[in-house]
């Protein structure tokens, strides 16, 4: 592989999956137009999903999913030892995604709703950076392939990469998006960091947040948007802890825990 | 079963690979019997039962889609339907023909990925399809060819491949235009030829050689191969309605599985595409089943292997009758393709054949629209007992054949594989 005439080594690579959909994974075998370029870029050591051969030691490490069992803590470090970079992928790795909203309740509870008295292995739902030192976080719910795809580049050329700073909204004016809140909807888009294209506002859904707060987000006029067009405080906050995006910012209203 | 087969056998496979999701194999043969063998699922419980409490009823598809990133559409579009059917919610044709639209994508990206990423390897003798796209060009070519187009049918239909947007409670938020549907049509008809050209490929690999008989259940067709709704049906013969779903499962513990496993007149049963042409083989289109002849595929077939044929028959269902779909819907009045509803307190049941099989979602909801509880019976759940009894049987036949552990390890594995388990799913 040559770039400006200069020969580029193709890092290893290993995917990892944990407590999650796989959803993010699956998007790395998307976008089949460019599949072929991007497997000849790099070299695959470890991809469970698509493939028997295992070896260790990588330059790159995506890790998708949270993490709720020890045994899962000890695969991570295990990775995170021979990774140079350790890439959380997706929400579930970056945020604790959707598997946080089970942390309304008290886990006895809930093992108990499942599994009645059935023994299971389970754990609170941590984020990868909870457990091991994450290099690079890749949001979204899925993440999205170009985007991926963008991040190997940088990886390969040895680059820093730069995520957008600015809020969704950005790029859904940017497509000329009808605005979602106009069509009597509430949006997380003024707040969430875009990257995604205004992916689900494009497709008349409000944004929920799965890409974590863009920089200097002003809260404060999302809630004033909120309040001028008459959506109840628990709308926000069911939204905005959907993907857990927001935890820890106190401008925002809080979703109410079980006290069962 | 007495094995007459002297060299102790010892196999342990920690998370399969080319499955999704995290299973193990643990397969030991000593002093000429088979001392264990078993299908162990190892996959952390996501408890999303527990997750969909308390949400307001227009999040449950969305939060039901992050149960599995392969077949997103179906389990948004089970939740919605089971929140209808609840609610009394009529949604509109254009919303039905959309949806199921967005289905078969959903089953042709699935399947291709199946057959081609995770499946193929094993015939080519590779670990994965990334030394083909160079060994075996032809094939990658047909491969991202099928499942691109069936990737860019989904994100124009549902937004996206994986957790789709448009899908809600009521209908859909928006539509394909009808340029758009023109667009898609002309792309499905230039995919076509390599559709068949999957055929040639497939027709001549050699499948593995076993038969037990197994309990097949799928959606009741009436003359039709049905994939949203309607009664249950098994091949031996028990019939229920979509509401009495718990009968037709019937979920147990077992200490060497985080999924909950499932029977029904038998030890177990199983579910999928191969299910569906046992027990709707009249309903596929004719094109479709002009392909299960080529491949000598007739119902009832017990060879789980060919869960992998069954799956190329449905290729060509899918794609054939997308193609009538698109035509109609190019013609017809798209306009309403949502209906408005109003909250109250009650519950719903919702079946719909999702790639790997029929799945269902239940809801209760309190009159404010609040979730209460919810229940949901994954594809993979229902065919992990199978997949267990199949490997016990198996397993003794190839020994006595004489297969020494590598092959019998392959074979086992390639049982598993045929299931295109979803084991993460599974264990939701």
């Amino acid at each position: 592989m040559n770039y400006l005439g200069i020969a580029l080594e193709k890092p290893k690579v290993g995917v990892f999956g944990f407590t999650g959909c796989e959803g993010c994974q699956l998007q790395i075998a998307n976008k089949e137009e460019t599949l072929a370029d991007l497997l000849g870029s790099i070299e695959v050591m470890n991809f469970r999903l698509i493939s028997s051969d295992k070896h260790d030691g990588y330059d790159i490490a995506f890790v998708e999913g949270s993490i709720t069992t020890d045994d899962e803590v000890a695969r991570l470090k295990k990775i995170r030892d021979q990774a140079k970079i350790l890439v959380a992928m997706g929400a579930c790795a970056c945020l604790g995604g959707v598997n946080n909203l089970r942390e309304r309740f008290k886990l006895t509870d809930t093992v108990k709703e499942v599994y009645g008295t059935h023994p299971v292995d389970t754990g609170p739902v941590r984020k990868v950076a909870d457990v091991v030192s994450v290099d690079i976080e890749l949001p979204g719910c899925p993440i999205s392939k170009p985007e991926f795809e963008w991040l190997v580049k940088h990886l390969i050329l040895g680059l820093e990469p730069q995520f957008p700073q600015y809020s969704v909204c950005v790029e859904c004016k940017q497509r000329m998006n009808t605005c979602v809140f106009d069509m009597g909807m509430i949006c997380l888009g003024p707040v969430t960091r875009a990257g995604c294209n205004a992916v689900c506002p494009h497709n008349h859904l409000g944004c929920w947040g799965c890409r974590g707060p863009s920089d200097e987000a002003n809260y404060e006029s999302l809630l004033q948007i909120i309040e001028e067009r008459g959506f109840s405080e628990e709308k926000l906050a069911e939204r905005a802890h959907f993907f857990n995006a927001f935890s820890g910012i106190a401008a925002l209203p809080i979703l109410e825990r079980s006290e069962n | 079963m007495k094995i007459n087969f002297d060299t102790p056998i010892n196999i342990e496979v920690e998370h399969i690979a080319r499955v999704e999701g995290h299973g193990n194999i643990q397969i030991r043969i000593e002093d000429n019997k088979l001392a264990e063998c078993t299908w162990e699922v190892v996959e952390t419980p996501r408890f999303f039962e527990v997750m969909m409490k308390g949400l307001s009823i227009e999040m449950a598809p969305l939060l039901a889609a992050r149960i599995c990133g392969i077949c997103s559409i179906s389990h948004a579009l089970v939740c919605a339907r089971a929140a209808e059917r609840a609610l009394q919610i009529e949604i509109p044709e254009t919303a039905k023909k959309v949806r199921l639209l967005a289905k078969h994508a959903e089953t042709l990206q699935s399947h291709t990925l199946h057959l081609f990423f995770l499946v193929a390897p094993d015939f080519l003798n590779t670990g994965s399809v990334i030394p083909i796209a160079k060994t075996h060009p032809q094939v990658f070519e047909i491969a991202t060819s099928l499942k691109g187009f069936a990737n860019r049918a989904s994100d124009l239909i549902a937004g996206r491949t994986s957790h789709p947007m448009v899908i809600k409670v009521g209908g859909m938020t928006q539509v394909p235009r009808k340029r758009q549907l023109r667009n898609l049509l002309d792309e499905l008809e230039k995919t076509l030829p390599y559709l068949w050209e999957t055929l040639d490929f497939f027709r001549d690999l050699t499948w593995p050689d076993f038969v037990r008989e197994t309990e097949f259940v799928s959606l009741r067709g009436e003359g039709d191969y049905p994939f949203i709704g309607g009664d249950l049906l098994s091949s031996d013969g028990v019939r229920k309605s979509e509401d009495e779903y718990l009968s037709m499962t019937n979920e147990y513990l077992v200490d060497f599985s985080t999924s909950k496993l499932c029977k029904l007149s038998r030890d177990s049963l199983a579910v999928g595409a191969l299910a569906r042409l046992n027990n709707n083989y009249q309903g596929l289109h004719p094109k479709a089943k002009v392909v299960a002849e080529t491949l000598n595929l007739k119902p009832p077939a017990h060879n789980p292997y060919f869960h992998n044929l069954a799956q190329l028959v449905e290729c060509f269902h899918v794609m054939y009758e997308s193609k009538d779909m698109l035509a109609e819907l190019i013609d017809s009045d798209n306009s309403e393709y949502a209906a408005s509803y109003e909250v109250k307190a009650c519950q719903g049941v919702g079946a719909i054949e999702a790639p790997r099989g029929i799945l269902y979602h239940y809801l209760q909801i309190d009159e404010a629209g609040v979730i209460e509880r919810a229940d949901c019976v994954i594809p993979t759940g229902q065919n992990h007992a199978n997949i267990h009894f199949d490997l016990q049987e198996l397993v003794p036949e190839l020994a006595a054949k004489g297969m020494g552990e590598q092959e019998i390890s392959k074979r086992a594995q390639m049982l598993v594989r045929a299931y295109d388990p979803c084991i993460s799913c599974s264990v939701h």
